[in-house]
């Protein structure tokens, strides 16, 4: 396992709401990832795992504590560290989602490409990487499949794609084998390990899937915004 | 890889229905452009193909278009007779309605003398009036063909020739006739009444009576020059044809076209709206991919660029639908709809305006879209 985490969060908290009605989302998490990790966060709803998502992927700006991702402080101090989220988002994450969330009116390379497409590289290299993505996690037939005409496993292996298109060093991953059965959760599970092994790169999924715990390398239990050491 | 074009393919039956709605929409305001500018054409029409340069008329009169004017017949040899004037010829003018077989056509009855200034400059097919009388020129809109006959004032006049888009200012087809016949028409008593008359000592009815002497001037004569000669003659009034045609357009068809342009308008700012909302509930559409798009890292320009090139796509396909309809079926609305490359153009930067307009509101909403819709179910 690598030694420098890729994703580092110290005493993150988080509230949402002010006063009878606030929530304590993220209560003073810290977690570190390691490339090559595969790390699963788990917990009962309401207990701050997509809130911790959303924070690692600088959707969400937490109220307190410090991010980093890899040698990167993207957030310290009450403020964020980096001017251009968006662009850090492009090049250094990659999303699945729990629903795929292919670009319906993109074929199955496009939406790869896409991604990378918008981090500057020419069409026409990116379609050749994206269909050599698109073979490498077992759906190179599917490449000129519109999403419509994708099964749930086929387009959560496309939407894996995408978010390796630019060879991110982190990847989030939000419930990716919610909507799959048990076998295909387990293969989509897999290639993330691959993905992590291969490439280095971070994963953090999170899940309330039984049937892939095993999968990881790690589980996180949240339980009210604090990591449940207990569990 | 331009999304906006790939979206709209992916969806092109909507997106083709949504445009036909904007064009006909938009054929709609484009043919109130049309009417707009034809009223004002359709005023001019007729001063245009006579091509007079001065109008004589009766004194304290602004006839013949906006008031009634009544003349000698001999003031046309009177104005002949001015220094600078190369042509003049008589005119009576009056609305009428004809019996052509199975139908009534009301349409506005010009007398002329043939060989002299007041008639059709150009006949589209047919011949012009010869020297025998009841014969007609008619234009095209009274939908009648040559060798067709009508009835008008009980006479039955013969039709000769046809002119093309020659109407009055109210819309009415013109035809032209022997200024003989036309007096007849206009001041000549039917006989009981004529009888009547002689009996009551009012004497023979005479009808060399005109409604204006129109006149052509010497190349370097100077037509307000000219006018204001005949002016001091005090028992007649002269109008320059520049005078005629602001007469014509800001009097006679004012109402007509302040209410056609505030229509125009009203169009226009109700087509702005149903746009933007189109363009609104378009984008709102793809709540899911712009927050996918945000998330996986596209910058603002290329959400805005999306939302923008389908208003600019949706405003253009369904522009060239209307108006692609509108010049299919133009020629079947019973008014002049007068649309040249520069009304046209002028729609074209009006539509395009108000999609960029209309797609501001839309950009904002897609900017403001987050990009943690696209987690969770």
């Amino acid at each position: 396992m690598a030694e420098a985490p890729l994703v580092r969060l110290d005493s993150v908290a988080k509230q949402f709401g002010t006063g009878e009605a606030a929530v304590r989302a993220l209560d003073g998490v810290s977690l570190a990832v390691a490339g090559g990790e595969v790390v699963g966060i788990r917990g009962p709803s309401g207990s701050g795992k997509s809130t911790l998502l959303n924070v690692v992927a600088c959707i969400i700006a937490p109220d307190a504590g410090l991010l980093a991702l890899g040698d990167s402080v993207v957030w310290q101090g009450g403020r964020y560290q980096v001017a251009d989220l968006r662009s850090l988002r492009r090049n250094r994450i990659g999303f699945i989602f729990q629903f795929h969330n292919l670009l319906p009116f993109l074929d199955a390379t496009d939406n790869v490409a896409l991604a990378m497409t918008l981090a500057g590289a020419e069409l026409d290299a990116a379609r050749v990487r994206a269909r050599g993505l698109l073979h490498f996690l077992g759906v190179g037939r599917r490449a000129a499949a519109m999403p419509a005409r994708l099964s749930g496993g086929e387009a959560q292996r496309v939407a894996i794609a995408r978010a390796l298109a630019n060879d991110p060093p982190i990847i989030l991953a939000d419930e990716p084998t919610a909507a799959l059965d048990s076998e295909r959760a387990r293969t989509v599970m897999d290639l993330l390990r691959r993905v992590a092994r291969e490439r280095g790169a971070a994963v953090l999924v999170v899940t309330h899937d039984e049937k892939i715990f095993d999968r990881f390398d790690r589980m996180v239990a949240l339980r009210d915004g604090r990591i449940d050491e207990a569990a | 890889m331009n999304l906006a074009l790939r979206d709209i393919r992916h969806r092109l039956g909507r997106f083709l229905i949504t445009c036909l709605g904007v064009g006909l929409l938009l054929g709609v305001a484009l043919a109130m452009v049309g009417i707009y500018q034809g009223v004002v054409a359709e005023a001019l029409a007729l001063t245009r193909s006579l091509a007079a340069e001065l109008w004589v008329v009766e004194a304290g009169t602004r006839g013949p278009f906006a008031e009634a004017s009544r003349v000698p017949g001999d003031v046309r040899e009177i104005v002949a007779r001015v220094p600078g004037v190369a042509a003049a010829g008589s005119i009576t003018l009056r609305t009428a309605e004809m019996a052509a077989p199975g139908r009534i056509i009301r349409a506005q009855v010009m007398g002329y003398e043939p060989g002299r200034p007041g008639g059709p400059s150009s006949i589209s097919s047919g011949r012009g009036l010869g020297g025998s009388r009841l014969e007609m020129v008619a234009d095209r809109r009274a939908g009648l063909a040559l060798g067709d006959t009508v009835t008008l004032g009980g006479d039955r006049y013969r039709i000769v020739g046809l002119t093309r888009d020659l109407v009055a200012s109210g819309g009415d087809p013109l035809v032209f006739i022997h200024l003989r016949d036309s007096q007849d028409l206009q001041f000549k008593l039917a006989p009981p009444a004529a009888r009547r008359a002689a009996a009551a000592g009012a004497g023979g009815s005479g009808t060399d009576t005109v409604n204006a002497v129109i006149a052509r001037l010497h190349p370097g004569a100077e037509a307000d020059a000219v006018a204001d000669t005949i002016r001091r003659w005090k028992h007649l009034a002269a109008l320059t044809d520049a005078e005629q045609a602001e007469l014509l357009t800001r009097s006679v068809v004012n109402r007509a076209r302040a209410q056609l342009g505030l229509f125009t308008v009203v169009l226009l700012f109700v087509t702005a709206v149903i746009i933007a909302l189109i363009i609104y509930t378009m984008t709102m559409d793809k709540l899911r991919e712009i927050a996918t798009l945000k998330l996986i890292g596209a910058p603002d320009r290329t959400i805005a660029g999306l939302v923008l090139q389908q208003a600019l796509l949706l405003g253009l396909a369904g522009f060239a639908m209307g108006a692609a309809l509108l010049f299919a079926v133009r020629d079947k609305f019973p008014r002049t709809v007068a649309l040249g490359p520069a009304e046209v153009a002028a729609m074209l930067g009006i539509v395009v305006a108000i999609c960029i307009l209309g797609s501001i509101v839309s950009i904002r909403a897609a900017l403001r879209i987050d990009a943690q819709a696209a987690l969770g179910g």
